[in-house]
């Protein structure tokens, strides 16, 4: 995913800097507070609280990116909620309260923390924030129950409200990740939410049963519990960090394999990289979720892959100026080269429709969205290149307008010349 | 699986009446709460055995989280029970599994768990389900008998393996590494018995269910690594080929390169991860080979200085597309100095010996090979005789020995599929071909003007 720098863009980027900042603030002030309150009461049962911080601060040391450029610290969460929902250790209840899970949480994560700003590694404020935010959540329902008789003696009504909060955790950080990342990125917030909700749902799932099972599981085994549970964490960890691993590369590899048609002096250089991260802004504009962006990005990278075919490259590669029935020779070249691969027919079908008009009035229903999303995106790269004089943006996108009744669909046009329009304002 | 090695059959039998008699023998207590518990723990020993997930793109390498209900096992029924949830193995429900195999998994599973169990118990530890006063003192012999399983369970599959040994040579070395990881795997999740037993005395058989949720996320992360790791390569063999379409002769070279490096790394002993990196490097070997115009790729008679420049700079533009991408700084040498020759005549740097990064000194070797087996439009396909005759002809000045020779024992081991023979493309020709850059019979002849 391509993710725009926040500082680049004009007068949007105060906003979403204020939205972080606001989310990073009242974070801190609640761990101020909460500091404050346990400094005077004193903090109880400390070896429980340096067991579980020390877990806590070891998850935030492992941390992972999630598809999508998203941090995550899964044992750090599942360590804090697991702290949260403790209802005894051993023979001896467990009486923390809610602020000294707060301060311990968030002593783990600074100390977890420290190890990445010695790399010189950014510190990721917001992901903490949001994270403890939702520990938060869970602790001030949590706590004051703890003690109740209907927790201590039936284990099936606990679950039921373990289950309950943890879900109610994975949902508070989903919705805070999701207004960041809609301000971020200028996403719809009900596209953001959901992608967050689907894209956190598996991690998501394992961090609240590991917090449910360290809980129940403290009863029995103590604190020993949190140790036995660090292995089968640290497992699933590394599965996850080699399963994101290679889909990052697998998006690098696609990237660079893009400029294949570039090096072989079939299009301009930089085309297939600018003409993606125009249309994946567009897509974005246009409220597409983030598997329809990714489609949409690898079939912007390799839309022009059929002219490897092609004996003799075309005089500047601009697929705009030639005639239709070569621009569809190529389209479909480019689909078959795709097709090979055997999983990517959906990204097939959308290079090959690119070539159709997407006003076609004839039988059948007309080119998917992102085909006629990367037909105005290459159209517009094809006319502007790599310049950037806003009165030739200007010029072009008029051009696509001119147009819009048979070749460009209206609302992509529209939609690209808003991030067309936000682009020169942030060169200016 | 049919005709199995008379040692295997007989290896195979040994294990099956070895854990028919540790489960005849007993003693084991088939009264009260023994039956439920049995049934809950062979129910989701069956339930993370019926759904495995591919380790990686290698074929047949299947983790599934199994062990740590084995293991609970181990701990709540002892050693016998934990040999009968084991031997419930064959029961379970996946599709083309020959009788043999289902047998040996389940009496291989029969014999580890009941080891881990005597180890359990050797240690000091009880069976029984834990209360507050057995931890911490549980987990030592716990540890143990996790230990005791995962060797013994990766042992009695090695041995089978072994007997069954027919010709998966080149997977061979590669699966060394995998092993490693899949035993730390199953290691870690042991570690998941031991919570389904203490919580067995909290919320009794529910705790099966509990465990069942990380356990599935875990086999979905590692499923999803797989998934991604095949649609990976299979992209770039693609978009590889898509390169190949303009030269008619050259069809299918990266790929098949890709595969004799990968031999030759196999064979010379590489880890798993250089093996793999080093399989992406054979297939963008060439991709450099896009910014040669055609026509002096294909040109036929002598070049001038200016085009075999253009054609010594193609390593070079294949470093510039592949450099973004996370590779191993190995995989990106490789790419980049395939035409170096031992000599140092080579291009584009004229490195010589040692100075050559093996990568590059496998990947010349295995393209030069896949370059005289193949027809090209000035000669047909030479045969594989030939082609090892020449490879040893040109063994010290152009390729490294060492690789040579291992190079013509994978060969021998594992055999080369010879691209089929491709008929001269229809239309008309537009000037015939007489060179190949990567054929060292037809050295590229270049004029010299001044």
């Amino acid at each position: 995913m391509t993710v725009h720098r926040p500082g680049t863009r004009g007068a949007s980027w105060q906003a979403m800097d204020s939205g972080q900042l606001l989310l990073i603030a009242a974070a801190g002030m609640l761990a101020v507070a909460a500091i404050a309150q346990t400094a005077a009461t004193g903090v109880v049962q400390v070896s429980d609280a340096v067991a579980f911080g020390s877990l806590v601060a070891l998850g935030e040391l492992l941390r992972i990116t999630l598809p999508g450029n998203r941090e995550s610290a899964p044992i750090a969460a599942g360590g804090a909620l697991g702290y949260a929902l403790l209802l005894d250790i051993g023979d001896r209840p467990a009486i923390q309260s809610a602020l000294q899970v707060i301060v311990i949480t968030a002593g783990g994560m600074i100390v977890g923390a420290l190890p990445h700003l010695a790399a010189g590694r950014p510190a990721k404020l917001a992901g903490m924030a949001s994270r403890l935010v939702a520990v938060a959540c869970v602790a001030f329902v949590f706590r004051p129950l703890a003690p109740t008789a209907l927790m201590q003696n039936h284990w099936w009504v606990a679950l039921a409200v373990m289950t309950l909060l943890v879900v109610l955790a994975w949902f508070v950080d989903a919705v805070i990740g999701a207004l960041i990342r809609a301000e971020e990125l200028r996403a719809r917030f009900s596209v953001a939410l959901w992608d967050e909700l689907r894209v956190q749902l598996p991690l998501g799932t394992a961090v609240g049963a590991s917090a449910l099972l360290i809980a129940f599981s403290s009863e029995v085994m103590g604190l020993a519990a949190v140790w036995v549970f660090t292995g089968p964490l640290l497992v699933s960890q590394v599965a996850f960090r080699r399963y994101v691993g290679i889909r990052t590369t697998y998006l690098e590899t696609v990237r660079a394999l893009s400029r294949m048609t570039e090096v072989g002096g079939y299009v301009e250089g930089g085309h297939s990289r600018r003409v993606s991260r125009l249309a994946v802004a567009v897509g974005r504009e246009l409220g597409m979720s983030e598997t329809d962006l990714l489609e949409l990005e690898y079939a912007a990278l390799m839309h022009d892959i059929g002219q490897l075919s092609l004996r003799d490259p075309i005089p500047g590669g601009a697929t705009v100026l030639v005639s239709a029935g070569d621009q569809r020779r190529i389209a479909e070249l480019g689909a078959d080269v795709i097709r090979q691969a055997g999983v990517l027919d959906q990204v097939a079908d959308i290079v090959m429709r690119q070539s159709e008009p997407s006003r076609d009035p004839g039988p059948g229903p007309g080119p998917p969205v992102a085909s006629r999303i990367i037909r105005a995106a290459n159209a517009f790269d094809d006319l502007v290149g790599s310049s950037a004089d806003r009165d030739r943006a200007a010029a072009a996108l008029e051009r696509l307008r001119l147009d819009t009744a048979f070749e460009y669909d209206p609302g992509v046009v529209e939609a690209l010349s808003k991030v067309v329009g936000r682009r020169s304002l942030s060169l200016t | 699986m049919g005709s199995l090695p008379r040692a295997a059959r007989l290896y195979v039998a040994v294990v099956l009446v070895g854990a028919c008699v540790v489960i005849v023998r007993g003693p084991f207590n088939f009264t009260g709460v023994g039956w439920f518990t049995l049934v809950v723990l062979a129910s989701l020993f069956l339930l993370c055995e019926s759904a495995p997930a591919s380790f990686s793109s290698l074929r047949g390498a299947v983790w599934s989280p199994s062990s740590s209900a084995t293991l609970a096992s181990v701990v709540l029924l002892g050693p016998v029970g934990a040999a009968l949830v084991g031997f419930s193995a064959v029961l379970r429900v996946r599709r083309h599994t020959q009788p043999v195999r289902r047998f040996f998994n389940a009496g291989m599973y029969a014999l580890s768990a009941y080891a881990a169990g005597r180890a359990f118990l050797i240690l000091g530890g009880h069976v029984g389900v834990p209360s507050r006063n057995s931890f911490p003192g549980i987990i030592g012999p716990f540890a143990a008998a996790a230990a005791v399983h995962v060797i013994a369970n990766h042992g009695l599959l090695r041995g089978v393996l072994w007997l069954t040994r027919s010709g998966e040579g080149t997977a061979r070395k590669a699966r060394t590494g995998l092993d490693l990881r899949l035993m730390l795997s199953d290691l870690g999740y042991a570690a998941f018995g031991l919570l389904i037993a203490a919580l067995w005395s909290v919320v009794g058989a529910f705790a099966a269910i509990l465990v069942l949720i990380p356990l599935f996320v875990a086999r979905w992360a590692i499923g999803q690594y797989a998934a991604q790791q095949r649609a990976y390569e299979a992209t770039m063999a693609a978009l590889c080929k898509a390169v190949e379409t303009k030269d008619f002769y050259t069809r299918g070279h990266s790929e098949r390169v890709s595969r004799g490096s990968a031999m030759l790394a196999s064979e010379i002993g590489m880890r798993a991860d250089r093996l793999e990196a080093i399989t992406y490097a054979g297939m963008l070997h060439d991709v450099g080979k896009l910014g040669v115009p055609t026509k002096v790729l294909q040109k036929s008679g002598s070049l001038t200085e200016e085009e075999f420049a253009a054609i010594q700079l193609h390593p070079m533009r294949g470093l510039e597309i592949v450099r973004e991408i996370g590779f191993l700084d190995e995989a990106l040498a490789g790419i980049m100095h395939h035409h170096e020759r031992i000599d140092g005549r080579g291009y584009p740097l004229g490195l010589a010996g040692d100075e050559i990064p093996e990568f590059a000194r496998v990947i010349a070797v295995a393209d030069a090979f896949d370059s005289m087996t193949s027809t090209r439009s000035y000669r047909g396909a030479r045969r594989i005789d030939q082609a090892i005759a020449e490879l040893r002809k040109w063994s010290g000045t152009q390729f490294d020995p060492a690789l040579v020779d291992a190079f013509v024992t994978a060969l021998q081991r594992d055999g080369w599929e010879r691209p089929a023979p491709v008929d001269p493309p229809a239309g008309p020709p537009d000037g015939i071909t007489a060179q190949d850059h990567d054929d060292p019979t037809a050295p590229l002849r270049v004029v010299e003007n001044r």
